[in-house]
């Protein structure tokens, strides 16, 4: 029963970063800004989602099974990458950007993204 | 308990896929559109996961890593493109 519980506690924690990230998807105003909602939520969010698996299956008398932590490492190390290729992509093309967001590397340098 | 979480959290997954969908089909510009794909396929992972603990069965998590790994290789080749003009130089 406890641990019933705990996994449904990490299934759901998971399942509600993956929603705010997506609606962090949706609901900010530029690319910029919408890089940092899904990129940290949603491994944050299967992270959660991968524990409570763990838990879960760990606990079915079958042993302890780790594999899913394989998913886990893959996504932490690949995450940051394709979110960094990603904001390359968006300085290149120049796109559009609200006032708030900042634009550092134009002030100090005379190329437009930094180069 | 554990399935009225389970299919709580399938409802949560499902609204953030359609956040995501409607993103990839509004989204002003192509990295949006990336970005938002990028994102779906990360909470199909959490989605096939869940899917596993619901039916009980070992058997998803090949799944799940297979598609971390394809759409890892999907998102760095069209930004690739979108960088160089080419993915392999």
């Amino acid at each position: 029963m406890l641990v019933e519980i705990i996994v449904s506690l990490f299934l759901l924690i998971g399942a509600a970063f993956a929603l705010i990230g997506s609606w962090g998807l949706v609901h900010l105003p530029d690319f910029y800004m919408r890089l940092h909602g899904p990129t940290k939520a949603t491994t944050l969010g299967v992270g959660g989602m991968i524990v409570g698996s763990v838990i879960f299956f760990s606990t079915q008398g079958e042993g302890i099974s780790l594999h899913e932590l394989l998913i886990t490492l893959f996504l932490f190390i690949t995450a940051p990458v394709s979110a960094h290729m990603l904001a390359k992509a968006a300085l290149h093309l120049q796109l559009e950007r609200v006032e708030k967001t900042r634009d550092v590397a134009r002030k100090n340098t005379s190329g437009p993204c930094g180069k | 308990m554990l399935s009225l979480a389970i299919e709580a959290a399938f409802a949560m997954m499902s609204l953030a896929l359609l956040f995501n969908l409607w993103r990839v089909v509004r989204g002003p510009d192509l990295p949006d559109r990336i970005l938002a794909l990028d994102t779906m396929y990360i909470n199909t992972i959490a989605l096939i996961v869940l899917y596993g603990v619901h039916e009980q069965s070992g058997f998803y998590f090949e799944a799940a890593l297979l598609i971390a790994v394809m759409g890892f290789v999907g998102t760095v080749a069209v930004v690739k493109y979108l960088l160089r003009g080419d993915i392999v130089e």
